[in-house]
């Protein structure tokens, strides 16, 4: 049994672990120099950020950067770690950091002043905002002619305050079905329980591109919302936090980063916009 | 979508398999915890000291009338926070059904326990055994015994019931048949698979509880 | 562990409204589950016992169907697979044109899978009258369903009634599996709270003194 050796590995570790030199170590490193491992939150559906491939294990853009931070903690700690994946929804995620379940999240989560009360971002790896997905020939091409319709929002993400927030304004009625994460709301708008699904624009193009479908749907409007992107760590922890920055900025000032975005978004046919390309560079801090 | 494709069932086996033995472990280790905490529950609230026996039935109803999907999110995003170490999503649910089953499991006891007969209790104190000892020769293992067939079917609903981690997204069975429904777009065949293999397995165990009623019986 | 308790979110709008609100729609799923499951769950339960054999035979697939498949799964197979399963017309009914779509299937689920578990207990009851009592009815000359309204069923359903409050009790906390559809019932409004203020303990432990009062209440008038 997996979750034997789990438990015995849990076992050894705890027994050994006042004979590791750990005194100037604190917070999240400390755990992680402790326990050996590293838990990395990830997203199942946000293509291409963190979805799950044919085995079902966790790839893309986002984890490809987390990998690169898991690889720096553990050339600081000097030894090697085992890294564990928990999956997190846009509902768990931010309890999950804050409790300290996981410890990099490594996913499509928007980084705002609201949640900087509960946890921590490296710095920006994309920028997007939210938009429509809709069926095409739908007629819908913004949130003005939501008025009576059903919309799928995904709870607890910044897209569905954003579409609230637009269609109140607007005084505008739908019906709002709450998803539990992407592919529950592209599933919804895929068998026509809903005329749309409202997230960020980029997500909305991956689950285009995995769709059986793609040429059924259309992504529509304007941005309703500003979401820049942050892998996310845990609040109050500048140690851990200046592993994830240092290798962020390097492989900001390196251009390694063009490699690993045009791996996952050139198949989307998604260049980097200016402000993207600003991003990075203003991430690529020197020495 | 209405042509199906139960081909997608067997591509995916692995995976679902790995899902159904969380399941079946968690379930386990469950059965185990909830029984053990379950009987000192019944022990206390039976043992005639009233503080004692007060705050186990206060826990055992209290732990009843709520539903578990409320005592999951509670220990899946609160203990942590509680212990101040995260305890990892498999402990943190395992912790939510053996404390959330040990109040019913107590129930099922407490029953039992009443049920063997009170001139049994009455000879082992004529013989000078203190309360303990009654209890651990006399009267537990006639409880249990009696109790077998109803503790069983508790575990079988337990086994149904950890479909419920889904709402944190723990990968056992239901979830990873959920995760590859809606990846390959195939509800109908991935749900109408999961609930065959359900229902293969908790109407296996309760055949097996019939028969060892029947043989108790006789 | 410090914790800085708020209990004043819980007063702030909207998470009042919420609160309310998601107390509303478990206090409806559950009561119109129930009378649905109760109806049923007393119609099978009694077939199971009649002498004829195939309706006998019927009721008792019935509940070792309902009975052995998880609630979720079957909330799952009404929500998801029951409407792509139909010819398009009617699924696209089921889906867009049906009122309340995540309340109608949430009763649907909730009150089938509760049924079977009534039909369990009035059997058990029907079960536990002596033989003899029918057999002397059956020698008065008396029909299976006379049998049945003037012996059988008096005196087993004064039997069923502590074994029904628990029944009743499961299907206020079995409302709550309705938040995986997208209903937003208590446990799901509770949540939806904790999310946005970060407050989960305050959040959480509102619902759970709602349920112990539910639970309270319902002993109560049973």
């Amino acid at each position: 049994m997996k979750l034997l050796s789990m438990i015995a590995a849990a076992a050894v570790a705890v027994s050994l672990a006042p004979t590791v030199q750990a005194a100037d170590l604190t917070g999240t490193l400390a755990k992680i120099d402790k326990s050996g491992e590293i838990v990395i939150g990830h997203r199942e559906s946000s293509v291409p950020f963190a979805y799950l491939d044919e085995n079902q294990k966790p790839i893309d853009y986002s984890m490809d950067l987390c990998a690169k931070i898991v690889d720096a903690v553990s050339a600081e700690l000097g030894k090697p770690l085992n890294v564990k994946y928990v999956p997190v929804n846009p509902k768990t995620r931010i309890a999950l950091m804050a409790n300290g379940t996981i410890d990099l999240e490594c996913g499509s989560t928007t980084n705002n002043l609201t949640r900087q009360q509960q946890v921590e971002y490296l710095p920006v790896t994309f920028v997007t905002g939210t938009k429509l997905m809709v069926r095409k020939g739908s007629g819908i091409t913004s949130v003005k002619d939501l008025a009576g319709k059903a919309v799928a929002l995904a709870q607890g993400t910044t897209n569905e305050r954003a579409v609230k927030a637009a269609a109140e304004s607007m005084n505008i009625d739908f019906k709002v079905l709450p998803v539990r994460d992407h592919a529950e709301g592209m599933l919804s708008l895929e068998t026509d329980r809903v005329d749309a699904y409202a997230t960020d624009h980029i997500l909305l193009y991956g689950l285009m591109s995995k769709s059986k479908n793609p040429d059924q749907f259309e992504v529509v409007g304007d941005f309703l919302s500003f979401d820049p992107y942050a892998l996310m760590v845990r609040r109050d922890d500048s140690a851990f936090e200046l592993i994830g920055k240092k290798t962020l900025a390097a492989v900001f000032r390196s251009g390694e980063i063009d490699a690993i975005y045009d791996k996952w978004f050139k198949p989307l046919g998604v260049p980097q916009t200016d402000l993207l390309k600003a991003a990075f560079k203003l991430g690529a801090l020197p020495e | 979508m209405t042509d199906f494709d139960f081909g997608v069932i067997w591509t995916s086996l692995p995976f679902l398999w790995e899902g159904l033995q969380l399941s079946l472990w968690l379930t386990f280790l469950a059965v185990i915890g909830g029984i053990v905490l379950g009987t000192l529950l019944t022990l206390a609230r039976l043992s005639g000291i009233l503080p004692l026996a007060l705050i186990a039935a206060g826990y055992v109803n209290l732990i009843r009338s709520v539903p578990l999907i409320l005592v999951i999110f509670w220990f899946y995003f609160l203990v942590p926070l509680v212990l101040g170490r995260p305890v990892g999503s498999f402990y943190s649910a395992l912790i939510a059904f053996v404390l959330f089953e040990a109040a019913y499991y107590s129930e099922i006891m407490r029953a039992g326990i009443q049920s063997v007969a009170k001139g049994q209790k009455f000879a082992g104190q004529s013989t000078g055994l203190g309360y303990w000892q009654i209890q651990r020769h006399i009267i537990l293992p006639q409880a249990f015994r009696n109790m077998i067939p109803i503790l069983v079917t508790q575990g079988i609903i337990l086994f149904q019931d950890t479909s419920l981690v889904f709402v944190v997204s723990l990968r056992d069975f239901m979830t990873t048949s959920s995760i590859v429904a809606r990846t390959e777009g195939r509800l109908v065949e991935m749900y109408v698979f999961a609930a065959l293999v359900y229902f293969v397995i908790c109407f296996t165990g309760s055949v097996l509880v019939k028969r060892m009623r029947d043989r108790m019986a006789t | 562990m410090n914790y800085n308790w708020n209990w004043s979110v819980l007063v702030t709008e909207p998470y009042l409204d919420w609160l309310i609100s998601g107390f509303y729609w478990t206090i409806s799923v559950a009561l119109v589950a129930w009378i649905f499951a109760f109806s049923i769950g007393c119609l099978v339960g009694i077939g199971r016992t009649l002498p004829n054999k195939f309706i006998a035979g019927a009721c008792t697939c019935y509940v070792e169907l309902f009975r052995n498949v998880p609630l979720l799964v079957q909330m799952f197979l009404w929500y998801f697979a029951m409407p792509e399963a139909l010819p398009e017309e009617w699924g696209r009914w089921v889906k867009r044109d049906m009122p309340n779509p995540e309340f109608v299937t949430a009763v649907i689920a909730l009150s089938l899978y509760t049924a079977s578990r009534v039909a369990e207990q009035v059997r058990a009851g029907i079960e536990a009258v002596p033989k003899g009592l029918a057999a002397a009815a059956k020698a008065h000359g008396h029909g299976v369903a006379q049998t049945y309204r003037y012996i059988l069923l008096p005196i087993s359903l004064r039997m069923v009634v502590p074994p029904m409050t628990s029944e009743f009790l499961t299907v206020f906390k079995n409302s709550s599996l309705a938040l995986t559809i997208g209903l937003l019932e208590l446990t799901a409004q509770s949540q939806q709270i904790a999310e946005y203020t970060f407050r989960g303990f305050e959040a959480f432990t509102a619902a759970t003194v709602i349920y112990v009062l539910i639970a309270l209440v319902a002993t109560v008038a049973m």
